[in-house]
């Protein structure tokens, strides 16, 4: 494993106090180990992340494993995870995040994806499109509108993350600063080495325009599909709701009011509850 | 010693206010700030200075490549060293270089770098960097974490397009290629001597190491900060079981300006290097470094962007410049014993002189950079005499052919 030696901080990376709250095992793929939260019971459900990674303690985590059978597996590169140099593309990681779902034994489990996540669930279900029957893309990325650029989050420096990310900046501000100590050169050196591992792989399938072919293969999605949305998404503005609506022949939508890109934390229930009705 | 005349070619017109209006000299720099007309006298003074700096004794003048930056106005090195081989005799030119990861097929690179050899006779030095983060990942849109591995696919391509004598097929994971033979070839056999700029990683020690290239520290920060990085360059070549230790091995970009007394060399230059430190160097944070473009082990060896100091680079003024050894400036005494040092701390062989620096205008410019190369470099030759001859990282040029060396036209006698 990559060793726990590997300093994290709360807010982008996976703290101990996580493994507590919730089972981390470690799965068996072509590619590299993958560790892979669990928790709750009942109906399975695979939860993909974001560019960002799971909170100690994620709060949507601990909320949807109360209703569901949750697995949340850690993309390579993120947390205490081993790197996959090997997964470079939008493919290789597509086939590889269906290995984890082979590998956790599960033939349909409802499918959820946040942001990067989303674009990844999505991919899976064009991909393997006789496999899932449920799909929850919750602010997924993957299109790109002319019209409406999302910003670059890769040339984004920390302090503007929470104005992108959060329909309350300051209280997002509050959630994301935690632990962060820019004076302290060892925090800092800890920091970089965390972003070049996940920010790094994210880069893979985002960098430097968030598309990889995505609309072209919308078309074989035939699970039925969830879009969920805050109303105060900055970095994936809700116009792109419409055009995953237009391009996923069976999905409906979801929006969130007072919610920005994270509405998995600001209003965690909502999100939620929209899960439980739809399954 | 080879001392390479270098510009940099920043934009001379940023405004006095640029750091306050503006947050970046790089990558979304306003455009309202370049003026084309303007730019047909810098770039023509530009290439009069590299010109100057050819006749007067160093053994290169050197080019590079940016892009979308305000202090670097070479988005294409090979234009302007082209201009140059035609316009120069004997001296080399050192493209240091192309940023091979961005070219589509690399052979490209192949291809012109031979142009250029065989336009200049056999003159070129060339460079192979990865490019910094704001030209490779943010101008060119190289995905940070694979640019590595495309560029080391991109030099064995290179590499074997100069050297395989028939036709070969390339099938690389970022180009595939079914008949690569490039044509022209270089002169220098079996081709020209190679330098890559580093900013120490061991990875890139290793690679230099083993293939015989030269390791080029190009830093804003001067010598003085250098020295843990060229001592960690050096404990690798000893470690790696190199055959030598010549200090050809290694260059090292420095800053130096050169007046008739130390406080002339302030008065002088001052606000030049002011302006560059201040202005050029005022890249955005966000641009600095993109996540996954630098390995891991070099992050945790702590080497952070220089293009993102912890304090900025806009506080600091002469004297801390000149102290800390980023610029080296006074007489030529005091250039020399600098210098001296600079040469025998970090044992360096290649010198690449900054001597146009922000925006200096050119009657100072070649007023400084003819006492450097009048009571300076002479001085500085013989520090390695023992490694003289070694001749594995320069260039060896042909016999030179005079340009406009056509016959007066003669077909109507006929």
């Amino acid at each position: 494993m990559g060793g726990r030696d590997n300093p994290g901080h709360d807010g982008i990376s996976v703290g101990e106090s996580m493994d507590r709250a919730m089972d981390l095992k470690t799965l068996s793929t072509p590619h590299a180990p993958v560790r892979c939260f669990e928790s709750g019971s009942g109906t399975p459900l695979v939860f993909l992340h974001g560019a960002g990674g799971l909170l100690a303690e994620d709060p949507f985590l601990a909320a949807l494993a109360e209703k569901f059978h949750v697995h949340a597996p850690l993309l390579p590169g993120y947390g205490d995870s081993e790197e996959a140099p090997n997964l470079r593309d939008m493919l290789d990681v597509t086939l590889h995040t269906l290995e984890v779902v082979d590998a956790l034994g599960l033939m349909d489990p409802i499918l959820v994806g946040h942001s990067m996540g989303g674009m990844i669930a999505a991919e899976m279900a064009a991909i393997d499109n006789h496999r899932f029957s449920r799909l929850v893309l919750i602010a997924p990325a993957g299109l790109w509108l002319d019209d409406h650029p999302i910003p670059d989050l890769f040339s984004a420096v920390p302090y503007e993350y929470p104005a992108l990310l959060f329909h309350d900046a300051e209280a997002g501000a509050a959630l994301m600063t935690r632990g962060v100590n820019f004076d302290d050169l060892e925090w800092l050196k800890g920091f970089l080495v965390t972003n070049a591992r996940q920010l790094g792989m994210a880069g893979k399938l985002l960098f430097p325009i968030p598309d990889r072919g995505l609309k072209d293969r919308l078309y074989r999605i035939k699970a039925k599909t969830l879009l969920i949305w805050g109303d105060s998404d900055r970095l994936i503005p809700p116009v792109y709701a419409q055009a995953f609506k237009k391009g996923i022949a069976n999905a409906t939508l979801a929006s969130v009011p007072e919610a920005g890109h994270m509405a998995i934390w600001e209003q965690t229930a909502k999100v939620v509850a929209a899960v439980e009705k739809f399954a | 010693m080879k001392f390479t005349w270098f510009n940099l070619m920043p934009w001379p017109y940023l405004p006095e206010d640029f750091r306050d209006r503006h947050r970046s000299v790089w990558v979304d720099i306003d455009s309202s700030l370049f003026d084309p007309v303007k730019a047909h006298e810098v770039y023509n003074t530009y290439l009069d200075l590299l010109e100057y700096a050819s006749t007067l004794g160093f053994d290169g003048i050197g080019v590079n490549e940016h892009h979308q930056n305000a202090y670097g106005l070479m988005p294409s090195p090979n234009l302007i060293a082209s201009a140059l081989a035609r316009r120069t005799k004997d001296v080399a030119l050192v493209v240091l270089g192309n940023s091979i990861a961005l070219y589509n097929p690399p052979v490209r690179v192949a291809e012109e770098f031979a142009m250029l050899d065989c336009i200049s006779g056999g003159r070129l030095v060339a460079g192979f960097p990865v490019g910094t983060s704001m030209d490779t990942n943010y101008c060119y849109g190289q995905i940070p974490a694979l640019t590595r591995e495309k560029y080391a696919e991109a030099h064995d391509l290179i590499i074997r397009a100069w050297t395989e004598k028939k036709p070969f097929a390339f099938d690389g994971r970022y180009t595939k290629l079914r008949h690569v033979n490039i044509w022209p070839r270089p002169v220098q056999q079996p081709h020209p001597p190679v330098h890559i700029p580093g900013g120490g990683s061991v990875e890139t020690y290793d690679f230099c190491i083993d293939n015989t290239y030269s390791y080029s520290y190009l830093s804003f920060s001067g010598y003085i900060r250098a020295k843990a990085l060229m001592d960690g360059y050096w404990k690798r070549v000893a470690q790696r079981g190199a055959p030598d230790d010549s200090p050809c091995r290694a260059g090292f970009a420095q800053t130096i300006c050169v007046a008739d007394t130390d406080a002339e060399a302030e008065r002088l230059y001052a606000k030049h290097v002011s302006y560059f430190y201040n202005r050029c160097l005022h890249v955005f944070a966000g641009f600095a470094d993109a996540p996954g473009y630098r390995t891991i082990k070099t992050i945790q060896t702590g080497a952070l962007s220089q293009y993102a100091p912890p304090r900025g680079w806009g506080e600091i003024g002469w004297k801390e410049l000149t102290e800390g050894g980023h610029v080296i400036a006074g007489s030529p005494e005091t250039v020399r014993q600098r210098m001296e040092d600079l040469i025998k701390t970090l044992r360096v062989g290649n010198i690449f002189c900054l001597m146009h620096v922000g925006d200096m205008p050119k009657e100072k410019c070649m007023h400084s950079t003819r006492l450097f190369a009048e009571k300076v470099m002479p001085k500085l030759r013989g520090l390695y005499p023992e490694w003289e001859d070694d001749s594995r990282f320069w260039c060896h040029p042909i016999r030179q052919v005079a340009p406009a060396s056509l016959p007066k036209e003669a077909l109507a006698a006929e």
